[in-house]
């Protein structure tokens, strides 16, 4: 099963994943904020990820990592 | 099973780019490029002045510092002291088309085997946001508060276009990373001008159309639709030179 | 004996670099070194090293920054104005820790200014040119074997204590003939893990770099290359006494300078008066314990320079105004002749003499 991982901690809450995913499933986080203040991107539906690693493609940051 | 992970090519330090800066992605298109062809540990990179100084902790290879706009220079003559060593530059547009525009277009024209990674995001970032030599025209920035006025102080610099015209130049591309599609075609163009050095061909430098948010005054998602709109109609995206293609 | 050579000074600079080991030379021409260029342009090729000409001096000077970062013996030179060209990469090898040499024949200044011979370059070289806290090893030769030896002590002085050095040489050493011998001796070889390499070679990553944003550390960067320095002050003075055991004149004077000098001093002395010189060879470490020692023998110090008045302020320092300090100086490519020199020697012992 597809599985996607954020390293939450070096994320910049940029949102460039979000944007590049084709099913909808990350979201910048409303509840969390790392120790540097931003909103990190966690997946909303892991079930529905289909491992096209485009959120990672497109993270400046490299903080995911994508698993099949 | 693994589809993506970091790179070995960046080392563990944060990267002090601004958040959707996509000077990031540049960073390890170069650095898995570095990976995937096996040469980190025999590659000296040259980090320039601008917002990409720091990338000497960032790549995971040996690195130089350089002088502002002088990074060729300093890569020839890495290359000439150990040509077995793959040599490369990383450099802003303020570096690399303004105060060095001379080493830019000399390393060309001797057709250094060195590899130059160019990113142009149409402003100074470092500084905070002044006019580049690749600013558009009418282009806001601190220093043309009322956009660039083409008639007061000149026009952007092309560099692929420019440099193409020069004998020692072996390849240029300009690519942009705005979208996972031009990301993919990003990183082709970089492993070939890296394997061009590899394989003795001489001068390769691939033009990055990049985004800075901050200075742009956009989102990031915004900025990347801006550089869809704006640089890519003023700044193709193409090969503007490859000599042994045309030799074929 | 070992067997002499007649060479021009730029020439055998350049024979004798190559002999230190120097393999890559980078420059851009100009009068009056453009003699090294060429020289290095016949004689590179045919030793597998690199000649270069770059399309500035700035950047020659960052293609010597390059080959020194990866750990080779590299040089440049230029004149003058071309000199400030570099000051900056000067700056950036300073400040990166890097060996490298540096040749200025120097040609009279500012600006354009001509392409006689000058000492007017002095200040440049020793009080920072470019910026930022660092210090060169100045080296100034007054003979074309000095161009040589000191061409190939500078190269082992940059690697010992991993700073460039400078030879600061004048437009008639460059272009002077004088017999040479280039029996120079072993190469001495410094292991360089700080060299970028890559990673392959060494343990570790490594970087070779002038910037932190962190002020505490770039201080202590400073304070630790002082350190360095205080024991190249210490170990590495070079100067020549000429006729000094009786002198109550201590005349101080470098380069093409004190050879007129020392013709002066002959004339003067025959004249009964009683003069001898402190040639410094370092002009950075400057001889300031041998001036201090002088001050305590001498009655006064008469500096000889190629400029408006340079070297002289460090002359008052290093024997902290103790004794009176005069000078004569010819600038903008000017030579003085020893008459001149003596003429002002009579003025000083009459008494008529200006101090500084």
């Amino acid at each position: 099963m597809a599985k996607v991982t954020f390293d939450e901690e070096r994320c910049k809450g940029c949102g460039l994943c979000e944007t590049a995913c084709p099913k909808q499933i990350i979201a910048l986080s409303k509840e969390k904020i790392n120790a540097k203040g931003y909103h990190p991107a966690i997946i909303t539906a892991q079930e529905k990820c289909i491992a096209c690693a485009f959120c990672a493609t497109m993270c400046p940051d490299s903080v995911i990592t994508v698993e099949k | 099973m693994v589809v993506f992970e970091k790179t070995k090519g960046l080392t563990d330090n944060p990267l002090h780019y601004c958040p959707g800066c996509t000077h990031g992605i540049i960073h390890r298109l170069v650095a898995e490029v570095l990976e995937e062809l096996g040469v980190t540990g025999k590659t000296v990179g040259i980090a320039s002045v601008g917002c990409s100084v720091f990338s000497y902790n960032y790549f995971n290879c040996d690195m130089i510092q350089a002088a502002h706009g002088r990074a060729p220079a300093v890569a020839t003559g890495a290359k000439r002291a150990n040509p077995d060593n793959v040599v490369f530059t990383y450099q802003g547009d303020g570096d690399l088309a303004a105060i060095g525009t001379a080493e830019t277009v000399h390393s060309a024209a001797r057709g250094e085997n060195i590899t130059v990674i160019f990113v142009n995001n149409a402003i100074y970032g470092m500084t905070g946001g002044q006019m580049a030599p690749t600013t558009l025209p009418n282009q806001v920035t601190q220093t043309s508060p009322y956009g660039r006025d083409v008639t007061v102080v000149g026009y952007p610099v092309k560099v692929c276009e420019m440099l193409s015209q020069i004998d020692g130049a072996t390849y240029l591309e300009r690519v942009a990373v705005n979208n996972v599609k031009n990301i993919k075609k990003a990183k082709q163009a970089i492993k070939k001008a890296f394997q061009n050095q590899i394989d003795g061909k001489g001068f390769s430098l691939v033009e990055v159309l990049s985004t800075c948010p901050t200075n742009w005054g956009l989102t990031p998602q915004a900025a990347l639709k801006w550089l869809d709109e704006n640089m890519e109609t003023y700044y193709p995206l193409g090969v503007y030179k490859d000599k042994y293609k045309e030799e074929k | 004996m070992a067997e002499k050579v007649l060479m021009k000074g730029n020439e055998a600079l350049a024979e004798a670099a190559i002999m230190a080991g120097c393999k890559y030379y980078f420059g851009y021409p100009i009068t009056p070194q453009t003699e090294v260029a060429a020289y290095m342009a016949k004689r590179m090729p045919k030793i597998g090293g690199t000649f270069l000409q770059a399309e500035s001096e700035v950047a020659a000077i960052n293609m010597v920054l390059g080959v020194a970062a990866c750990g080779k013996r590299v040089m440049t030179s230029s004149s003058s104005p071309g000199i400030s060209l570099k000051s900056e990469g000067i700056s950036y090898l300073a400040g990166c820790e890097l060996p490298a040499l540096i040749v200025n024949v120097q040609r009279g200044g500012p600006g354009l200014g001509g392409i006689q011979p000058s000492q007017s370059d002095y200040f440049q070289a020793l009080k920072g040119g470019g910026h930022g806290d660092y210090k060169l090893i100045v080296l100034a030769p007054a003979s074309i074997q000095e161009m040589v030896d000191l061409t190939f002590k500078g190269f082992d002085l940059a690697d010992k204590y991993r700073m460039p050095a400078m030879l600061l040489a004048d437009g008639t050493m460059g272009q002077m003939m004088e017999p040479v011998s280039l029996e120079l001796g072993e190469v001495k070889e410094y292991a360089k893990p700080w060299a970028t390499t890559g990673r392959d070679t060494h343990e570790g990553r490594n970087v070779v770099n002038s910037l932190s944003l962190s002020p505490a550390q770039l201080e202590e960067w400073n304070i630790n290359r002082y350190e360095r320095y205080k024991i190249v002050e210490r170990d590495e003075v070079m100067y020549e006494e000429f006729m000094m055991e009786d002198a109550d004149i201590c005349i101080v004077a470098f380069g093409i300078a004190a050879r007129i000098a020392k013709n002066a001093i002959m004339d003067a002395r025959k004249r009964g008066i009683k003069v001898g010189m402190l040639r410094p060879i370092t002009l950075y470490p400057f001889p300031k314990e041998a001036l201090k020692k002088a001050a305590s023998k001498v009655k006064s110090f008469l500096s000889v320079e190629l400029n408006m008045g340079q070297m002289v302020d460090d002359v008052k320092l290093a024997i902290n105004c103790s004794k009176p300090v005069y000078f004569y100086g010819r600038t903008g490519g000017v030579l003085m002749t020893p008459d001149e020199v003596v003429g002002k020697l009579e003025e000083i012992e009459k008494g008529d003499a200006k101090e500084w």
